[in-house]
């Protein structure tokens, strides 16, 4: 274990845990944009930013992005000083420059006090603040099928050269992780389409429920062991199939 | 021949020099970029044809040296005749037999291929002469304009692979450690960092497998002194990797080249497969149990990719992207694994430095910036090139010494270093000693060794606009200080070139230029601010004229200037055609007229007229 004083409060950590793992653990609000529990931490968006000193540092502090900075002996944090709170003010400044339209971006802007941005509006900004967190849990998830493209301002999120993505499965994953819900994706009767790419929906065989696309099911059955027939029932009928089940067990223990 | 044991090596350089000794006059025909461009392959070509038809005796194709950059690029093709040095400039395929019949059969010098000093108006026979060469201090560059480029019997015969095989029998690892730290090197790629440091915190962290990375990635706009050592003396760079390897543990090296070094890649990669074969380089080196073997990376152009982390991830075949550094590289770097990374000066600096000694070393420059600097001496300066100094030297002595002033005679403005990350120094900073620290402290820094110089006809608002524009272009767009933040100032400046910003704008961009400092992720955005706090910090006034005069007093910026014909047009009409929107008009011996409304503003018409009849304001 660590110890570390974080805004005047004595803390206790493990060792190698990130800073920002503490810090949402002790309930301190740091906002983060580009953090997601499931990849790695990333250093993207610079919000949960922090400033760190010691006592052997004479009077020196360094600012350090919390998601990746890791735990140390005599740390001593400010999660909110004046120059923190300017940085991340300048930062929402920025994204709402660039994403004015976003009421994610809007609303956390607001919480800082920012409510119009104090430079010059992009045009064609869109709502899209290349966090990576679509493409890195799209790598996490084992398909690899979108990545930022380009570089500099001019970056994007986008399948490989800008086609129909040959290895997207219709998963949903980075869509539903979007924090600004950017990705757009549609159902329309039987299918799903995401990235411009058409997928057919499994169907329910007990009660006729769309479910997974048949992509993702093959390959979740191919990849992760799971037969495929697991696939053809929905979750709720898998869950009402497991009570029966259950009852059934039940009645047996009583008769034995 | 495969060299078994480090007694071949010494035997074959004893050879060589046996060998190299029954040649008396040598022809050095400068095959660095600058004279390449200018045909120098046609004049190598020439040069053998010509030979090989007149059958002169004692000299033979083999005297005849494709070298590396000789430095001043301005004057090229340059070609060299050795031993007494003398200097040809701007030679033309024409004067090759000129070259054969008079300097080499009869010791007769053509006084139209002499260069003329500027300041002296007089012909200088010798190279070491001219002052461009005279004020210069030759260390890691000896070898460039001295020998075949990728011909290892020259390397081995200007004492090449001796540090090598002093390491590996009569050192140990430790020791080579602490040689290089005596001496003082540090980094050369820019930030300056202690090189022996580095390499004794990457040995002692345990791992399975250690790796050595050459930065040859370098990508400050107007830079080319790593691009010269990899094309020109390549196997300095293998030697001086080979030899961190030893000392690091590694067994695994990568060169990372850029792309658009295309003779760079084909010479370093002809270098490695000719190491190999000798057994300087693979498995067993001369012999022993220490096996290294170096594989080429080459990058797509991507300026962030110079940056460490980054470049690990390109290597490794990711997105070049920086990671935060908190854990560094020395730790974990390429693979998560141990990794030396140096740029190539650096490593070429490493075998003389083992070969001469630490003290050696340690004399030359300043006592916390001991050696020397390569620098590429571009801009307004009259000659430009390829140099070399001690650390230490000032501004003045490169500039009007090795450079020899400012072109025309204009007023010396600024000198911009360390490219994109770096700042540009007024007249007021000339006696400024250039090292890292220094530099560091007047708020440029010393970079990979780009030196752009300026004279009063360069608009500064433009300088930072350009070099923000370039970052803009070139951050990776990971963190959002750089990419939105970069983006942001330089719509700023774009403002004050256009005469549309206020006073306060350029508090605002201090205020920014603070929180993408403190903000960014890696060293591009961390130092991406700098250009333009250098520019704001030393030439205010001239902000200040963009914004409340609404006046660009270097005559630069479009939106602030006009163009208009005076009395002195003598009607000659050379600048009618040039003009892109025909916005002049005016009959021959009278007096022209720009049509205000159509002009343009390009400057064609400036730069064509012989009576400086063209006014800007």
């Amino acid at each position: 274990m660590v110890n570390l004083t974080i805004n005047g409060r004595i803390v206790q950590a493990k060792e190698g845990e990130m800073l920002l793992t503490v810090l949402r653990r002790e309930k301190i609000d740091v906002p983060a944009l580009c953090h997601h529990e499931a990849v790695e931490p990333f250093g993207a968006c610079r919000l949960c930013t922090v400033e760190i000193t010691k006592e052997d540092w004479n009077g020196y502090s360094n600012y350090v992005t919390s998601c990746l900075y890791p735990v140390e002996e005599g740390l001593i944090v400010s999660t909110h000083s004046p120059k923190v709170n300017e940085l991340r003010k300048t930062i929402l400044d920025l994204f709402l420059a660039r994403h004015p339209n976003s009421p994610e971006i809007r609303q956390l802007a607001a919480d800082y006090g920012v409510f119009k941005t104090s430079y010059e509006t992009v045009v064609d900004g869109n709502n899209c603040i290349l966090c990576a967190i679509c493409t890195r849990i799209c790598d996490t998830m084992g398909f690899h099928a979108i990545s930022t493209v380009g570089r500099g301002h001019g970056k994007e999120v986008a399948p490989p050269l800008h086609q129909v993505p040959p290895d997207c499965v219709g998963c949903l994953a980075c869509a539903l992780n979007c924090p600004t819900h950017y990705i757009e994706y549609t159902f329309d009767n039987n299918y799903l389409t995401i990235w411009d790419k058409k997928f057919e929906l499994m169907v329910c065989s007990r009660c006729g429920k769309k479910t997974i696309t048949k992509e993702f099911a093959e390959y979740l059955s191919k990849h992760r062991d799971i037969p495929f027939s697991y696939f053809e029932i929905c979750d709720e009928c898998h869950r009402k199939e497991l009570a029966a089940t259950m009852g059934q067990i039940t009645s047996w223990e009583r008769e034995a | 021949m495969h060299l078994d044991n480090p007694q071949q090596l010494i035997d074959w350089h004893d050879k060589i020099i046996a060998k190299q000794k029954k040649i008396k006059k040598k022809i050095l025909v400068c095959c660095g970029p600058g004279c390449l461009a200018n045909g120098a392959q046609d004049i190598i070509d020439k040069f053998k044809t010509v030979l090989k038809e007149k059958k002169i005796s004692g000299f033979t194709v083999e005297a005849l040296k494709e070298t590396g950059c000789h430095g001043f690029c301005e004057q090229g093709p340059l070609v060299v005749m050795e031993p007494k040095g003398l200097y040809y400039t701007k030679v033309k395929v024409k004067d090759v037999e000129d070259i054969i019949e008079q300097s080499i059969k009869n010791d007769k010098i053509i006084d139209r291929l002499l260069y003329n000093d500027p300041q002296t108006d007089k012909k200088i026979e010798r190279y070491q002469d001219i002052k461009f060469y005279s004020h210069q201090k030759k260390v890691v560059l000896n070898n460039l304009g001295n020998i075949n480029q990728c011909n290892i019997e020259d390397y081995i015969a200007n004492d090449g692979y001796q540090a090598l095989s002093k390491v590996i029998t009569s050192m140990s690892p430790q020791k080579v450690i602490d040689t290089i730290t005596k001496s003082g090197l540090r980094g050369r790629g820019g930030a300056g960092f202690p090189t022996g440091r580095k390499w004794a915190t990457c040995r002692k962290v345990e791992s399975d497998t250690h790796y050595v990375i050459c930065n040859g990635d370098e990508g400050d706009p107007g830079a080319f002194m790593d691009r010269a050592l990899m094309e020109g003396d390549p196997f300095s760079v293998l030697e001086g990797m080979t030899i961190a390897a030893f000392a690091v543990g590694a067994k695994q090296g990568y060169i990372y080249v850029r792309e658009e070094y295309p003779l760079a890649v084909v010479n370093l990669q002809k270098a490695i497969e000719i190491a190999n074969e000798k057994g300087l380089l693979g498995d067993n080196i001369l012999g022993t149990d220490f096996s290294f073997n170096i594989k080429i990376s080459r990058g797509a152009g991507a300026f962030v990719c110079g940056e460490s982390s980054a470049l690990m991830k390109s290597v490794a075949g990711e997105v070049g992207e920086p990671r935060a550094k908190y854990v560094r590289s020395v730790v974990k770097g390429l693979y998560d694994r141990p990794t030396v990374l140096n740029n190539v000066e650096t490593f070429a600096n490493v075998p003389i430095i083992i070969r001469k000694g630490a003290s050696w070393y340690q004399k030359i420059g300043t006592p916390k910036n001991s050696g020397t600097k390569a620098f590429s001496l571009v801009g307004k300066v009259r000659n430009t090139g390829l140099i070399e100094v001690a650390m230490g030297t000032t501004l003045r002595e490169i500039i009007y010494d090795i450079g020899g002033g400012i072109i025309d005679d204009r007023p010396f403005k600024a000198v911009q270093t360390g490219g994109p990350s770096g700042g540009c120094l007024p007249a007021s900073k000339l006696d400024l000693p250039v090292d890292f620290d220094s530099l560091n402290e007047a708020g440029s820094m010393m970079g990979s060794g780009g030196m752009i110089v300026m004279d009063d006809l360069t608009c500064m608002v433009d300088v930072a606009k350009y070099f923000l524009g370039f970052l803009v272009n070139e951050s990776c767009g990971k963190c959002v200080p750089c990419r939105e933040g970069l983006y942001q100032l330089h719509a700023l400046t774009v403002k004050v070139s256009e005469g549309k910003a206020e006073e306060a704008d350029l508090e605002k961009m201090e205020k920014l230029s603070e929180m993408v400092i403190i903000g960014s992720l890696c060293g591009l955005g961390k130092s991406g601010p700098n250009p333009l706090l250098s520019t704001i910090k030393y030439f205010r006034d001239e902000y200040m004229a963009h914004i409340r005069d609404k006046r660009c007093p270097a005559g630069v910026c479009r939106a602030l200037i006009t163009y208009k014909i005076t009395d002195a047009c003598t009607g000659c009409m050379a600048c009618i055609a040039p003009c892109p929107t025909n916005a002049i008009t005016g009959k021959k011996n009278e007096m022209h007229v720009i049509d205000q409304e159509l002009c343009t503003k390009c400057g064609a018409c400036f730069a064509v007229c012989r009576y400086d009849a063209i006014l800007v304001s």
